[in-house]
């Protein structure tokens, strides 16, 4: 129960993606709740990335089950999704209700050049963040091509550059022990 | 029951497929609800600026509306399952073995593979989205003829200086809905 009212604080507060929600849950699940530490945070910020899903989701579900085993995690993913569940839900009426008038047609059209902008800046902040190596740049490229220029689905492109990346880190470390492969 | 299980599905895949914060899942999701003619990348779009200003996570935002769209209330809940359900399973599978996990060599091989290649598929997104911005399925020709096109591509270059001066999305959001409603009005 607290498990789940302290993810709807956290979802319900949150704006914008799932980066935005990991200082929340820091303040709340280590600083007031005191459940995990602050390496933990790390961690989980490092399984969420590594992981398929919404960020937000994964970070939920790692807490809430590192607290309370599988019901602990039942209960965060369920805090986390419910605030935004039902104000989507409010507002998507609200919009179709009012999507016909003239002011609110002209305020979108507005609002989707805002938008581009934004997307701008957010793959400006992810670009920053990646590796700057020669493989990287060439599946970055590759992939933008492949989805714009040839219109392959991006799911399989998302399959081949996981395979590719494998692939390559394989090759660099064949040096190296595995002992950890299993 | 058939069209519930078909966004339920859908949006597993778009899940199980997204990986990385906030706008990783946009490519997935115009893959996937695009192609089938769910909602127009107009409305998406739309819908973009709608989820920045709510609170919650973007994905899960996407979900509930694309799902409320196609089926209402039981199509917005199908979908919201089927986005979560993939991060869950794995997650409770990953937090077992954690310790294991971390130094996987496979894990972390994929994972130099995937994360250029978000940054390459936001990428192609965002172009899909200034084509809807600024051509909208217009010729050529008509392009540069129609104000509408100037308003825009004004708006979006104010803007952008506006974001990278870490401006907050809202009062971005909010600046262009004022300039677009004057314009609208005045064209």
């Amino acid at each position: 129960m607290k498990l789940f009212l302290t993810f709807f604080k956290i979802g319900a507060f949150t704006f914008g993606g799932g980066y935005a929600m990991i200082p929340l849950i820091q303040r709340e699940t280590v600083e007031t709740r005191k459940w995990i530490s602050d390496e933990d945070i790390l961690e989980i910020v490092a399984i969420a990335e590594s992981t398929p899903g919404p960020i937000a989701i994964n970070s939920a579900t790692f807490v809430g089950y590192k607290v309370a085993g599988v019901l602990g995690a039942a209960c965060a993913t369920f805090g986390t999704v419910l605030p935004a569940f039902v104000i989507i839900m409010i507002i998507s009426s609200i919009l179709r209700e009012f999507g016909d008038i003239k002011a609110v047609q002209y305020a979108f059209d507005g609002i989707r050049a805002g938008v581009l902008a934004l997307l701008v800046k957010a793959w400006w902040n992810m670009y920053k963040k990646s590796p700057k190596d020669s493989i990287s740049y060439a599946i970055a490229i590759l992939s933008f091509v492949a989805v714009c220029v040839f219109d392959i689905n991006v799911l399989y492109v998302i399959i081949v550059c996981a395979i590719t990346g494998l692939c390559s880190s394989l090759i660099k470390g064949k040096g190296r022990k595995e002992s950890e492969s299993k | 029951m058939t069209i519930y299980l078909i966004i339920f599905l859908t949006f597993f895949k778009i899940g199980l497929f997204t990986f990385g914060g906030g706008y990783a899942m946009l490519p997935l999701i115009q893959e996937e609800v695009l192609t089938r003619g769910w909602v127009e990348n107009a409305d998406l779009i739309n819908f973009i600026a709608v989820s920045e200003s709510t609170p919650g996570p973007f994905a899960i935002n996407m979900a509930t509306y694309i799902g409320n769209t196609m089926g209402g209330f039981l199509g917005a809940l199908s979908a919201t399952l089927g986005v979560v359900t993939p991060s869950f399973v794995v997650i409770l599978f990953v937090a077992n073995v954690f310790e294991k996990f971390k130094t996987n060599k496979i894990v972390s091989g994929c994972m130099t593979g995937l994360k250029p290649a978000v940054i390459g598929l936001i990428g192609a997104a965002v172009i899909s989205v200034a084509e809807t911005v600024f051509v909208a399925g217009k010729e050529y020709g008509a392009i540069f003829a129609d104000a509408r096109f100037y308003i825009s591509a004004a708006i979006f270059a104010v803007m952008t200086v506006l974001a990278f001066k870490k401006v907050h999305p809202i009062v971005i959001i909010i600046i262009s809905a004022v300039i677009g409603i004057v314009s609208g009005y005045l064209i």
